[in-house]
């Protein structure tokens, strides 16, 4: 119970909700229901990518390529959608998952089977995939005239109150609580991330739980990319620049565990969703959006410090006690 | 496998025949090929003038690459130096507005590289904080600071005499730019591979607990290594605003990742401990040309970008693939 009360997810949750409550009591309609579920439906997006990232970080690897995957993506879609004006939204979301998917084989089979560091090839894949964009679409937008209604329509549909948008990403992040709680992938995520050489000896391929989590994180961007461009009605070669650091900046204020091995779905979650709230919050208090780049970029420093300390001590009480047992 | 990796060989393979098959001399004769292939491509490739405006492609980012292909041979990497231009830049511009003199605008670019340094450096070897997810912090930290000052304003309006770093010609068409280049790629080498302190860089990067034991103060180097790559970065700033004439906040967008290409092309190991300054150097003229060659060609700039995501992984991956072929 006090280990629960202690943990890095409790701590956000306090954070967030007196973060909610400052900006409440000098803007009171900050709070009110429609307006949190808007900066809801806006961090989807966020929490969907901070999901398939926080895998990624589990196993010890890194994607920054998922802005450039969501992209290219939606640059697809968009332009099936215009080729194809009748296609159903069913078929435009299976090729934005495929599609994703992918291209997270793409960096999975290169850290798998030719062990480059991931770093190095999503950083790569980063430039690649914005750069295929270009060719495929010259250069040009696609705007929003040119999208069909329910193109568009989808991802703003409501159900229950709440945008599709927002539903689906409840929805993931229900389906992956699952799956890292409940399966063997589930498990192995963390095993190859705390130590891959016992991950070897208890039987995991790590490569291969490496290879899944980049495919998951793949699957994901590209499932965002199609949202992405329908909920904003426009497709253009550089859309969510940089949004791979804001994903990145989320798991680790989540306390997912850049040295792997460490974190929870939740924690990223409400990492998102603290980026999402100062995001939105940042107009209402009349501070420019100029500034958010810094804050995400502080937030991101005092996080990563937040965890090696966390880290550190508990690595000491594990010493202690194994200490009085002998 | 009927070679047995652990049989050491009686003496090794004779100088000559070690460098003809080092990584450099592969390198070298890719940038004679692109050499050949881009004078061959376009009639306007073999002119000085164009040859000299080619080089301004890489000056500016080699010699940040040069302290990076350090901090990567130690194990760290610094994804922060684009964003530390951008800051250096924005403080240099907001100096100029006072109307300061030149060299206390060289003195601020230079200074506020070596801040951002020391801070990257703090973090890393005070706090002990991964470098990459450190740098990647502050690489929105440095630039978003650059949006919160100019937002989406820029600074013009530098000295006239400012114009000479990244404009001036030091005889015919050797720019400033490209000295000051030659300058510190010399001084680098000497320093990686002929000091001490180059020794310990490599010792640090193959295993930094024996390097401890062995008396090499590893986080002092560490931190040394930050300074010199924010150093190298305030220097750049300098050469990039003196050239563009203007700061934006959106100033070298990119460049980390061309750089640590740049480093990684020049054969520096990115999980650290090994690699050679003239590599790096080599690797340099080698994307300088691709690029200027390519845009001869009037090749788009991000087509460009493709050509060098996938140098960069090609780069790792076909020597790996090489092996596994022959195994």
């Amino acid at each position: 119970m006090t280990a629960s009360l202690k943990s890095r997810e409790s701590l956000l949750i306090a954070v967030i909700v007196a973060l909610l409550l400052i900006i409440a009591s000098r803007f009171p309609a900050f709070i009110e229901r429609g307006s949190l579920i808007g900066v809801f439906n806006d961090t989807s997006p966020l929490i969907i990518l901070a999901i398939g990232q926080a895998l990624v970080i589990l196993t010890r690897c890194i994607d920054l390529s998922v802005a450039a995957n969501l992209a290219l993506t939606g640059m697809v879609c968009a332009m099936l959608n215009v080729a194809f004006p009748g296609l159903p939204v069913a078929v435009i979301l299976l090729v934005a998952l495929c599609l994703g998917a992918i291209m997270g084989a793409i960096n999975g089979v290169l850290v798998w089977k030719l062990s480059i560091p991931p770093i190095v090839v999503t950083l790569g894949t980063m430039t690649i995939f914005r750069g295929v964009i270009f060719l495929i679409s010259d250069g040009e937008w696609v705007n929003a005239h040119e999208m069909s209604a329910t193109f568009t329509g989808f991802p703003r549909s409501e159900l229950l109150g709440l945008p599709m948008l927002s539903w689906i990403a409840i929805l993931v992040a229900l389906l992956f609580f699952l799956i890292v709680a409940r399966t063997p992938l589930g498990r192995a995520f963390y095993a190859v991330g705390g130590n891959p050489n016992a991950a070897v000896y208890t039987g995991l391929n790590v490569g291969r739980t490496q290879f899944l989590a980049f495919v998951i994180s793949g699957t994901l961007a590209g499932l965002t990319g199609y949202l992405w461009v329908a909920r904003y009605s426009v497709a253009y070669v550089d859309i969510a620049g940089g949004f791979e650091l804001e994903v990145v900046a989320a798991c680790v204020i989540g306390g997912i565990s850049i040295a792997g091995g460490a974190g929870t779905v939740l924690g990223a979650i409400l990492g998102a969703l603290f980026l999402g709230i100062i995001k939105n919050a940042l107009p209402v208090v009349g501070i420019s959006p100029f500034w958010q780049l810094a804050i995400s970029g502080s937030a991101i420093v005092v996080a990563v410090a937040f965890n090696a300390r966390s880290q550190r001590s508990k690595g000491r009480i594990i010493l202690k006690r194994a200490e009085a047992t002998t | 496998m009927t070679e047995n990796p652990r049989v050491i060989p009686d003496r090794l393979e004779s100088p000559a025949v070690r460098v003809l098959k080092s990584w450099e001399t592969l390198l070298l004769a890719v940038a004679v090929a692109i050499f050949v292939v881009n004078s061959l491509s376009s009639p306007y490739f073999l002119n000085a003038w164009n040859l000299s405006d080619a080089t301004f492609n890489f000056t500016e980012k080699a010699m940040i690459a040069f302290a990076m292909a350090m901090l990567i041979i130690a194990g760290e990497i610094d994804l922060s130096v684009a964003s530390i231009i951008a800051l250096a830049s924005t403080a240099m511009g907001a100096a100029a507005q006072l109307d300061v003199g030149v060299p206390l605008l060289v003195l601020i670019g230079i200074g506020t590289g070596l801040v951002c340094g020391a801070f990257n450096g703090f973090l890393v070897t005070g706090l002990g904080l991964p470098s990459i997810v450190v740098t990647i912090g502050t690489m929105s930290l440095f630039r978003g600071i650059s949006f919160m000052v100019l937002g989406d304003q820029a600074y013009r309006g530098y000295p006239a005499e400012f114009a000479y770093f990244g404009q001036g010609y030091v005889w015919w068409v050797i720019s400033f730019e490209f000295v000051l280049f030659a300058i510190i790629a010399v001084v680098y080498a000497v320093v990686l591979h002929k000091t001490n302190f180059g020794r310990a860089v490599f010792a640090i990067g193959n295993n930094p607990t024996g390097a401890l034991f062995s008396g090499i103060r590893v986080q002092r180097v560490k931190f040394i290594l930050f300074l010199l790559t924010g150093l190298m970065a305030g220097i750049a700033a300098i050469c990039l605003t003196s050239r563009l004439g203007s700061t934006r906040p959106s100033i070298a967008l990119g460049w980390e990742l061309e750089i640590v290409t740049m480093v990684v092309l020049g054969g520096i190991n990115i999980l650290g401990g090994s690699g050679s300054i003239p590599g790096v150097v080599i690797a340099a003229f080698v994307m300088g040309l691709v690029t200027f060659g390519l845009g001869l060609l009037n090749v788009p700039g991000i087509v460009m970008s493709i050509f060098i995501g996938m140098l960069l992984i090609g780069v790792i991956a076909l020597p790996r693939l090489w092996s596994m072929w022959r195994s």
